[in-house]
């Protein structure tokens, strides 16, 4: 399996990582069980993102993936950056190999997540008590991944 | 990228030993005979082949004739497996082994519950242990075949062979070992052991990849892996891989005969290297048995991060190690053999298997302690889960 070198650069040198002690809105997504956990911080004004930082837990695809989320968001209005797609995340990284596509789900969920997490705040939806914190997805994503042996 | 280049994954295979690959290379070209035929070069090989069985069956203690030649320790662990379940059939048809087994045999007594064979796994400690009372517990009627592996491939834990082939021998039930991580690292003596069949991998132990050898004991009652020729007594026909088998041999021979240097500087290694991590880095532990354990493996989990990170950043500095982690190998769950000893899916995505050979030294020590707490540290810090655990330290 290769990494792309955008992806390489993006796991040595990640981009925002880090907390944001003041954040609007927190998002976190995935489980240690699964063995990724993305989390991340936005800072929100006027409805533009005008900070972020994350946290990951997770192979070097989950990395890149959370980093290369964190510099597409920057600087987006909240409903641009809920438009970002895992996808997007992956071309933008020139390309993920297939066993490791759906480590960029967890960043479209991360976005979701914090911008969730901010309209919650805001009291611009309504608290519904749902976890936000592990959606199982990742489960079934692993479950759909060839049974590939050493 | 780094100017170093230092291996540490000598459990996944080895390189193959000059002597070794000086021993095989006639056999590829002037000494190329098929050894089934009756002119100068065929006998070339045929009798090179045998020299290399009674070889291999002195060092372990069998007769020639017990040893057959295979196409790997994975061909070998399957033959051993499904040939003696087939052929004690109408004895019975229960299985016991572990839940730590290679694939070869997980698999292959999976495939065999497909086949209406029943299969007891039977679990370990927190070591990775079974104990010859569990194997005793376990015996049915019906229990045709025990296979337990002799070490573990990932955590280095060394089974009590010689007790549960005692338990084997009164009983009167094959007992099968997967020897392929042993070979090379214990003194071993299928006669002493009591087992009946063991297998081994050229490749574990600075032999050439794809070939094995099945020790099989006289009497011992299995079906046939290979149809066709007459070659391996019939029981394994395809012409001989005659280079791959005079390697086998050759490594096997100078294993033997370095097996106490060899496990003197490993053992230094990995005690030294146990020490350390120990010392400079917080939220370890330690995977497998401090003592029951083979000579070159450290296995490690290291809280709040993933082990294919570990490994890249490793790998970014010049390091080879593998990690237990399910990122790793793409599969489902991380290993099975971490979840067998009890660890939860976060600290077993978080390990690392470092396993030293013969051309590590100190030096390649001092520079894995210079880079791996670093990388630790940067991780971690890169982790949510070791948020909080810094914080209430602060
Ligand atoms: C314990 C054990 N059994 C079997 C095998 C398979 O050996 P081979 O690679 O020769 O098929 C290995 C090696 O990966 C092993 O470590
Ligand atoms: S986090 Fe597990 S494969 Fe990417």
């Amino acid at each position: 399996m290769m990494y792309s070198e955008k992806v390489m650069d993006h796991f040595m040198n990640p981009r925002n990582v880090g907390e944001i002690a003041d954040a609007d809105g927190v998002g976190q997504v995935g489980n240690a069980k699964c063995g990724d956990i993305m989390k991340m911080y936005l800072k929100i004004k006027n409805g533009v993102i005008t900070d972020v930082k994350f946290k990951t837990f997770g192979c070097g695809a989950a990395v890149a993936t959370s980093s290369m989320a964190t510099e597409l968001v920057k600087g987006k209005t909240i409903d641009e950056a809920l438009k970002i797609t895992n996808k997007a995340v992956a071309e933008a990284l020139d390309g993920l190999p297939p066993v490791k596509m759906h480590c960029s789900n967890l960043a479209e969920e991360a976005i979701k997540a914090a911008i969730t997490d901010y309209k919650r705040r805001k009291g611009l939806i309504e608290d519904d008590g749902d976890c936000n914190v592990c959606c199982l997805r990742c489960e079934d994503i692993h479950h759909h991944l060839n049974d590939d042996d050493e | 990228m780094s100017a170093r280049s230092i291996y540490f994954d000598h459990a996944a295979t080895t390189h193959v030993k000059r002597e070794v690959l000086e021993a095989m290379l006639p056999y590829f070209s002037e000494n190329y005979g098929n050894p089934s035929t009756v002119y100068t070069i065929g006998r070339t090989s045929k009798k090179a082949i045998e020299e290399a069985r009674e070889t291999v069956a002195r060092i372990i203690g069998a007769e020639p004739r017990e040893i057959f030649f295979t196409g790997s320790g994975t061909e070998a662990d399957n033959w051993a497996v499904k040939g003696a379940a087939y052929a004690n059939m109408k004895k019975g048809k229960h299985i016991i082994t572990t839940s730590i087994e290679h694939h070869a045999v997980l698999h292959a007594c999976q495939y065999l519950e497909s086949e209406g064979f029943e299969v007891t796994y039977l679990p370990v400690d927190e070591y990775g242990l079974v104990t010859p009372g569990q194997v005793e517990a376990a015996i049915r009627p019906d229990t045709i075949l025990i296979s337990i592996m002799f070490a573990n491939n990932e955590i280095g834990t060394i089974q009590p062979i010689a007790e549960i082939g005692r338990i084997a021998r009164e009983k009167g039930i094959c007992f099968h070992t997967d020897a392929v991580q042993a070979m090379g690292n214990i003194k071993i003596n299928v006669s002493e052991l009591n087992v009946d069949m063991l297998s081994m991998s050229a490749h574990k132990f600075y032999g050439p990849k794809g070939v094995g050898a099945l020790y099989v004991r006289k009497g011992v009652k299995l079906t046939s892996f290979m149809h066709g020729g007459a070659q391996e007594r019939g029981r394994r026909a395809s012409t001989e891989n005659v280079p791959g088998i005079i390697g086998l041999a050759k490594a096997l021979e100078l294993a033997d005969m370095n097996m106490e240097q060899h496990n003197r500087k490993l053992v230094a290694l990995r005690d030294r290297t146990i020490e350390e991590i120990e010392k400079k880095i917080p939220f370890v532990r330690l995977n497998g048995h401090r003592e029951k354990r083979l000579p070159g493996n450290v296995n490690f989990s290291f809280e709040f991060i993933e082990g294919e990170s570990l490994l890249l950043m490793l790998d970014l500095k010049g390091i080879a190690a593998s990690s237990g982690s399910a990122c790793t190998s793409g599969s489902l769950d991380p290993s099975h053999v971490l979840l067998a000893i009890g660890l939860p899916h976060e600290k077993a995505h978080g390990s690392l298997r470092i396993t030293f050979g013969d051309e590590n030294t100190d030096e390649d020590v001092d520079y894995l302690m210079e880079v791996l707490p670093e990388i630790v540290r940067r991780l971690r810090e890169m982790s949510p889960l070791y948020e909080g655990i810094r914080s209430s330290k602060e």
